[in-house]
């Protein structure tokens, strides 16, 4: 049993982290119908702000906790600035054509990022300082669910509850929802859609920094190449739980984490990937539109 | 454009400005292996040792009276990057290689070098099949094998280590598999030990705290791991995270000072083989004395290795008096050469015959080796 509860601990942390960036690729294809392939890129760059931003802190003797805030606000602060970017550069002077090109474009900017960091900064492996301290009444059951584990969780809880809050109850998430559902009829009734636009990459680049800084100080490390595979996870958990559907990332990103935790424990780490991969599979053949996406007619 | 421009020396030399013989009398040695990517660290310290080597041999003569070139290609350790690194070395006329450095990257690569007829030497590709299996009879190494790795560390793990259950993982590549399957071999027949676990981890999962778990649930009392410093760094954080004192015993790949760096604390206590330390042997001494002065640091995995090959291959050519493929690979088992990696020569199947490996420790931040 608690081997089990091991297992289910651990899904749940990296399904949360998968479901922080998910949320990133869902908003923006929910919004856009772009998958913006750079967004791992732009969790990998909020990894690495942190890590510079601790290295001055150090410098200067902070510790701990408030080195966690500074750099993880800061993170946040940059990684925005770079999808606001990103969408400025890359996706909107493709606004109106096929959709293909913004793809492409995405792709070309992910690998852009990824070589940007490689030469700016390093292809080795960086130490990542461990930022969340191991709080003493934790101790006891550390070996079940660490202090680590127990921060990723609760901000993540806390950064989806946010997040849910200022899409149903803001200005500027009604805003969205008035984009995703009908972009021309919104644009007419005067929301300012490219602001709106703008908008959810800042939110889902946020996220995505959140999520990089955690996972980094986590497990210790950072390098250039880390946003690739948390990408491609984070999208699969988007697809998994529909795509465009906020509340399915994040059940997306959660299923899958937890499948993979279990499938590593209870079958062999060798099929973690096959049964991650097996069940997306599973899934869209009985629900092609993913768990809560809706099935949504094409005109032709 | 090769053609071209070897057409547009002909006709310079028709006219009488340059001599013929300029254009082709060097020695063209390869250079192959990860100069760039994650894994650059393995590669450009054999890049260096080879460059050191060729500086002081040309600035000595050079070889049969020629000077050696080096040819230069990087091939991120990545197979399908290796056979176009390989046929580029081809078309620009390397005789001899030294390179590659990543098992898989190697064993792509040389069947191209094997139709061309040039012998390569790695400094670092430790695959067992690159000489026991017979297909790449123009391989050789400045290195011990696989097995030779796995059998010590068996052996380590067993006598001094106590162990009962031993867990076995691997990072599911050529040269992390390969480690942990004849770690897996060896420890089925000594007969004392049971492998309570033998499994994959997928290189840049974003955590391995599932399979910790479950290392913990077997009771195992010794974590073996085949693969590379990365994957190793993260296994032992969150080892340490997950509170498990267990024994981490790994592989070469491992004892790299990037291993040390990225874990820190946590790397402490763990033990990985590691090709012998020769700091006593004096050429050894002099060419780290030599990296020294070049490049104000201290040399990095495989410099000696590499250099020891860069030494082995020029002098094969020296002794067999041409590049000629039949020649050299004769002189290379033949011949005894002194290197920083000891007095050399190769055995039929092109094992370097009197290197091998120690176990080492990580302690206070440094490799420490175990006696």
């Amino acid at each position: 049993m608690e081997y089990f509860i091991e297992l289910f601990l651990s899904g749940l942390t990296r399904g949360s982290i998968y479901a922080l960036i998910a949320l990133g690729y869902t908003m923006v294809y929910g919004i856009i119908q772009l998958i913006n392939f750079a967004h791992g890129e732009i969790y990998m760059i909020g990894a690495f702000v942190a890590y510079i931003v601790c290295g001055v802190l150090t410098i200067y003797g902070f510790h701990g906790v408030s080195i966690l805030i500074i750099a993880g606000l800061l993170a946040i602060v940059y990684s925005c600035a770079y999808g606001y970017t990103l969408e400025k550069v890359a996706y909107r002077p493709l606004r109106g054509a096929p959709r293909l090109s913004p793809l492409i474009s995405a792709i070309g900017m992910s690998i852009f990022l990824q070589n940007y960091v490689l030469l700016a900064q390093t292809p080795d492996f960086l130490p990542f300082p461990a930022l969340i301290p191991d709080f003493a009444f934790m101790e006891p059951i550390a070996h079940i669910i660490g202090s680590a584990e127990l921060v990723i969780l609760v901000t993540t809880m806390v950064t989806m509850v946010m997040l849910t809050l200022l899409i149903k109850y803001t200005k500027i998430g009604k805003a969205m929802r008035a984009t995703q559902q009908d972009m021309s009829m919104a644009r007419l009734v005067g929301v300012n859609v490219d602001r709106v636009i703008s908008t959810t990459f800042i939110i889902g680049s946020a996220l995505a920094a959140i999520g990089g800084v955690l996972v980094a100080s986590y497990i210790g490390q950072v390098n250039f190449y880390i946003g690739f595979l948390a990408g491609v996870k984070a999208f699969t958990a988007a697809v998994l739980g529909g795509i465009g559907s906020i509340p399915g990332a994040v059940i997306g990103g959660l299923v899958l984490g937890l499948t993979e935790s279990f499938a590593a424990g209870y079958v062999s780490s060798d099929y973690e990937d096959v049964f991650a991969f097996g069940l997306l599979v599973l899934i869209l053949i009985m629900r092609p539109a993913g768990i809560l996406g809706k099935a949504t007619k094409q005109k032709v | 454009m090769k053609r071209f421009s070897s057409l547009l020396i002909a006709l310079v030399a028709c006219s009488g400005l340059v001599s013929p013989a300029m254009a082709a009398d060097t020695i063209k040695l390869g250079v192959a292996g990860p100069h760039s990517g994650d894994l650059a660290p393995y590669g450009i310290p054999a890049m260096k040792a080879a460059q050191l080597v060729v500086k002081k041999v040309n600035a000595n003569g050079g070889v049969l009276g020629k000077q050696v070139e080096l040819l230069i290609q990087d091939d991120q350790c990545k197979p399908e990057i290796a056979t176009n690194t390989a046929t580029k070395l081809i078309t620009q006329g390397a005789q001899i290689v030294l390179g590659h450095i990543c098992s898989g990257a190697t064993k792509a690569a040389m069947g191209i070098y094997k139709d061309a007829g040039i012998p390569v030497m790695s400094p670092s590709a430790t695959s067992t099949d690159l000489t026991q299996s017979g297909d790449y009879p123009n391989f050789f190494r400045t290195i011990a094998s696989d097995d030779m790795q796995a059998k010590l560390a068996v052996d380590f793990a067993i006598e001094k280590l106590g162990a009962k259950r031993v867990a076995v993982l691997h990072d599911k590549g050529d040269y992390g598999k390969g480690f942990a399957e004849f770690a897996r071999k060896f420890l089925d027949e000594s007969g004392k030990v049971e492998v309570v676990l033998f499994e994959g981890v997928t290189p840049g999962a974003m955590d391995y705290s599932s399979i910790i778990q479950k290392v913990r649930r077997e009771k195992a009392d010794v974590l073996i791991f085949g693969g590379y410093h990365p994957e190793a760094s993260k296994l032992v954080a969150q080892m340490k995270r997950k509170r498990m004192k267990i024994a981490f015993l790994s592989d070469d790949g491992v004892k790299d000072a990037s291993f040390i760096k990225v874990a820190g604390a946590a790397a402490e206590g763990a033990y990985m083989t590691g090709p012998r330390d020769l700091s006593s042997n004096p050429l050894n001494a002099a060419a780290t004395a030599e990296f020294k002065a070049a490049y104000g640091e201290d040399p990095g995995a495989f410099f000696h290795e590499g250099y020891a090959a860069a030494l082995a291959l020029l002098n094969a050519v020296e002794q067999a008096g041409s590049t000629e493929y039949a020649a050299v690979t004769k002189a290379l088992q033949t011949k005894y050469v002194e290197t920083p990696v000891g007095k050399i020569k190769f055995d039929a199947k092109g094992d370097a015959e009197g290197v091998g490996f120690s176990v080492y420790q990580v302690e206070g931040g440094q490799f420490k080796e175990l006696k």
